[in-house]
């Protein structure tokens, strides 16, 4: 049963109205107040009037996946009361705006409701409807300080931070977090049995999303070409992106900027703006999601086949098709590491926080141009669009980014015919020059047929040297790209595969699985192609179990097509219903197993 | 640039540019073109436009698309870079490539299909988005490389060479810059080189998109009694507007400015683009004007051609963008980390 600082409460507001600021003022104080917290904004893809939820999880333990379950629900938006009455666990409460009284139906054996009369409040205190909304949401902000006990010393110096420039907001808000914090005082027995008591455990951490961090990724990585078409939930990546170029690449004296960020009018150009750049040398990224993905593949064979370098961050949201774009899954891999027609396969990497999405920018632009190829981030809505407790990013400033085999001015001179696809050192990549370097560097580029100097061919043997050597590319690549992430445990019997967003809630479902006897080693795989010891990993094992978020066990597939381990050595653990996966899915599928197994 | 291959001795006494370089040192792969077919005399004429420019071959980069014309990259200035990208996606891809180099030269050569069908978009939004670059468009009213359906430029009524009529309305690229704010704009023929290769220079030196629409007639599919992108079709119905004069900076101006039949336009960096004979005061800077002019010759079946447009006051991608003046790619990667001290000052806003 819950208890301090261990349990979860959940909003249920109207999307379009201001209740994300007060959501992310409850999470963040208790951050500050030393407790591991966890957010997730599961909102509607719409901008008014729709349903949406923010979920916070408190665990004193540090497990930041989605909770299982929900100790209180403030219900503000009466057309789904009934399904928040119902998400309320046996003993937990429900918090409502009694200014319009809860139908009797609605009200719930065993679960405690709370009415306070928000709107009523407001409409005594504050003047004009748009006031009224928005401090509403203050209003529910300041009920939960006093029933859960958070800190209103944080939340006052919050408040002061965050409107510091605007003494009027800053009065109101005041008066609003009063105004919930006292009727939750006089009228009830605050706090609950459920509450906070501050904790020394988030020490240097810090809360972020995923799509910030990448962006400032792509800042310290040397990104300076930014090309994108608007899509959910990759667009914050980009405009993260641009936030901090704004901040740290603009040249003081004259104004000007040292990026270049093209709004394109769709994927395609997106995705061509970004090989361009990437052919005249510049780390270059874009950012979309499946559907955009989708419109790339001409031009993700062509990279591939030319060898040019692009960084494609995939925010990944529920396919296909349009699907639910503000839904989280893991759908894409199969479409990232085979992407375009003809043999083609691609460096994908998975990050799994977005601590990973800010490093993980200078891997993968090292390996774009180490190995002139594109290279895929596969994040998702999870990681991307929800505030994840981190450590704090820090940077080596000893970096020197990768640029790969690049031929200079110096080393041209000596060249006296220049060949683009001469596999010199065996590793299977050859020496790129950029444009305008060099004379003796020129050369064409052409997605169609080529030997092994750049020129066109017909020839099946001067072709298939080409993409054989492709072959031994990806070979390098699979010794290079960050091998898996191990986590084991002595007296293991079974094991789980996973990766990207999976990985809180299965470290956590690996906690609970030993309390019931069920002790599971763990291997986090953090990028395609698969480096050797994944096969040894899963061939050491009896019981594998592979946790994805998609429909069709993609990363199962990936695992047995290029491990060559039979697909049915592996069982699969799928959740694919659009929610940040929790513990529980992993859990019951592994018991579940085993009881059946032994029955 | 030609089918028949040349033997690689230079006559000693072909004539040298500023940089020291013959014409020869401007031709590229032997095409492997129709003979007679009209992206080869185009090719003729960059070869010749950049020669008298004296651009250095390898601060330029030749980017196509995919068709009979996007190939002819290769026949010219093979000491430039050339990239082949993907059918229509030619605009993007040098975009790209301009925003992370903005010194070089770019020249893309692009097709009536590649632009105006599947490219449209593309073409649209390079325009818009004013990319300094030549843009050439070899306009023959089909696909070649596919061998010979009606392309989206097509004049209503032509038929193809099995005799069947093309019942769509044609795209004009020429109408279609003008309309979406292109600010260079022209139209020019294959088979008249000493219109052509002005314009090819004056395009060269334009600070932004500079749209040159070449009709350039495909003799195996489209060079037939019944086409309205044949030589002879042309050849008879082409109009051209005033002969413009391409002036570089570095060269002496030798005929007077007061001359009343000539009318200058002051290039970005200094050159002057001179229009002589202007026919019934035509005003190249006004675009209302080229606009019914394309369209008044278009209801007479004439092809209005000449430089038909130019705005040289217009403001390129870069400066939209507000990108520095040094290409990005010669940026030392210490500009662009913020560092580590910057990153934790930036911490402690997410705490
Ligand atoms: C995605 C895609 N669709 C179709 C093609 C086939 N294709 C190659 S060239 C071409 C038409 C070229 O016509 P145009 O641009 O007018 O050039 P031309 O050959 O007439 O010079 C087409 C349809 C292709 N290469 N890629
Ligand atoms: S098919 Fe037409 S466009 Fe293509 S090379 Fe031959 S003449 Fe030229």
């Amino acid at each position: 049963m819950s208890g301090i600082n261990d349990f979860a409460f959940k909003m249920a507001t109207v999307n379009g109205t201001g209740s994300a600021s007060a959501n992310s003022l409850l999470m963040q104080a208790i951050f500050r107040m030393g407790i591991p917290v966890t957010g997730k904004n599961i909102f509607p893809s719409n901008i008014q009037g729709l349903p949406t939820f923010y979920e916070v999880r408190v665990s004193k333990d540090g497990y930041t996946a989605r909770p299982q379950h929900v100790d209180l629900v403030v219900a503000l938006n009466p057309s789904t009361y009934a399904k928040d009455v119902a998400t309320v666990r046996p003993g937990g409460y429900l918090v409502y705006d009694s200014s319009w009284p809860l139908e009797s139906e609605l009200e719930r054996e065993g679960i405690t409701i709370i009415g306070i009369p928000f709107g009523q409040m407001c409409v005594d205190t504050f003047i004009g409807d748009r006031d009224r909304t928005l401090l509403r949401n203050i209003v529910y902000a300041g009920a939960l300080a006093a029933l859960l006990e958070i800190d209103m010393d944080i939340i006052g110096q919050m408040l002061i931070e965050k409107f510091s420039k605007k003494k009027k907001l800053l009065e109101s808000n005041n008066t609003a977090i009063r105004l919930g914090y006292d009727y939750a005082k006089q009228h009830f027995a605050c706090p609950l049995p459920f509450h906070l008591e501050k904790m020394d455990a988030t020490g240097d951490s810090i809360l972020i999303d995923g799509n910030t961090a990448a962006g400032l990724g792509a800042v310290y990585a040397g990104a300076t070409v930014g090309a994108w078409y608007p899509i959910t939930p990759s667009t914050s990546l980009m405009e993260a992106f641009r936030g901090f170029c704004e901040r740290f690449r603009v040249e003081p004296d004259t104004g000007l900027h040292k990026y270049c960020i093209i709004q394109a009018e769709d994927e395609l150009a997106a995705a061509g703006i970004v090989i361009g750049a990437g052919w005249a040398g510049a780390r270059a990224f874009t950012n979309t999601s499946g559907p955009g993905i989708s419109l790339m593949q001409e031009f993700i064979g062509l990279a591939y086949y030319t060898e040019i370098p692009a960084v494609f961050y995939d925010v990944q949201r529920t396919g296909p098709a349009t699907g639910m774009p503000t839904r989280t899954q893991q759908c894409d891999l199969m479409s990232l590491a085979y992407a375009s027609h003809g043999d083609t396969k691609h460096i994908v990497l998975f990050p799994c926080s977005p601590e990973e999405c800010f490093y993980i920018g200078t891997t993968a632009f090292d390996l774009a141009e180490r190995f002139q190829t594109p290279v895929f981030v596969a994040s998702d809505l999870d990681i991307g669009m929800n505030d994840w407790m981190c450590k704090r990013l820090v940077w080596d400033d000893s970096y020197q980014p990768d640029r790969g085999k690049v031929l200079d001015a110096t080393e041209l001179e000596q060249v006296k015919k220049f060949s683009r696809y001469l596999d010199v050192d065996g590793d299977g990549i050859a020496a790129r020059t950029l444009p305008g370097v060099h004379p003796n560097g020129a050369y064409f580029v052409r997605g169609s047929g080529h030997d092994k100097h750049g020129a066109y061919t017909e020839d099946s043997d001067a072709y298939q040297e080409v993409v054989d050597r492709l072959t031994r590319k990806f070979a390098t690549a699979a010794t290079v790209v960050p091998a898996p992430e191990f986590h084991m445990q002595p007296d293991a019997h079974v094991a789980i595969v996973s990766l990207g967003s999976c990985h809180t809630a299965v470290l956590e479902a690996i906690d609970r699985l030993r309390d019931q006897g069920i002790v599971a080693n763990y291997m986090r795989i953090k990028a395609f192609p698969f480096n050797s010891s994944v096969r040894e990993f899963i061939d050491a094992h009896d019981a594998v179990f592979v946790v994805e978020q998609n429909r069709d066990a993609q990363l199962r597939s990936l695992l047995a097509i290029e491990t060559g381990v039979p697909r049915d050595n592996m069982t699969p653990v799928l959740d694919y219903g659009g929610m940040p996966l929790t513990a529980n899915v992993v859990v019951t599928a592994v018991a579940n197993h085993f009881a059946e197994v032994s029955a | 640039m030609t089918s028949i291959a040349k033997p690689p001795v230079r006559h000693p006494g072909l004539q040298r540019n500023a940089l020291g370089f013959t014409v020869r040192d401007y031709e590229g792969a032997m095409s492997t073109l129709c003979a007679g077919c009209g992206h080869d005399s185009v090719t003729a004429a960059l070869v010749q436009s950049f020669w008298e420019l004296s651009l250095p071959p390898h601060r330029a980069a030749k980017m196509s698309g995919i068709g009979c014309s996007s190939k002819t990259t290769a026949y010219f200035m093979k000491q430039s870079h050339g990239f082949n990208s993907v059918h229509g996606r030619m605009p993007s891809v040098t975009s790209g490539a301009s925003a992370a180099n903005r010194d070089l030269t770019y020249i893309g050569i692009s097709g009536d299909g590649d632009s105006l069908s599947i490219g449209l978009g593309q073409l649209s939004h390079a325009i818009r988005r004013n990319v300094r670059m030549l843009y050439v468009i070899d306009n023959n009213g089909v696909y070649g490389l596919t061998k010979g359906q009606f392309s989206a430029s097509a004049d209503i009524g032509s038929t193809s060479k099995k005799g069947e009529a093309n019942m769509q309305q044609p795209i004009d690229p020429v109408l279609l810059a003008l309309s979406l704010g292109a600010t260079f704009v022209a139209r020019s023929f294959s088979g008249d080189k000493a219109q052509l290769v002005p314009i090819l220079k004056a395009g060269l030196s334009h600070n932004g998109l500079a749209l040159i629409d070449v009709i350039s007639p495909c003799v195996t599919f489209n060079d037939h009694e019944g086409s309205t992108k044949s030589y002879k079709f042309t050849r008879e119905h082409e109009v051209e507007i005033s002969a413009a004069d391409f002036v570089p900076l570095r060269r002496e101006i030798t005929a007077p400015d007061t001359d009343s039949e000539v009318s200058v336009v002051a290039m970005h960096d200094g050159s002057t683009v001179r229009f002589r004979k202007t026919a019934d005061s035509y005003d190249p800077t006004d675009r209302e004007q080229a606009y019914a002019h394309v369209r008044a010759c278009q209801l007479r079946h004439e092809v209005a051609t000449g430089l038909l447009f130019i705005d040289e006051s217009g403001q390129d991608m870069h400066a939209m963008a507000k990108t520095t003046t040094q290409p990005l790619v010669d940026l030392p990667f210490a500009d662009l980390c913020p560092g580590n001290a910057a990153l934790q000052s930036l911490m402690e806003q997410y705490r």
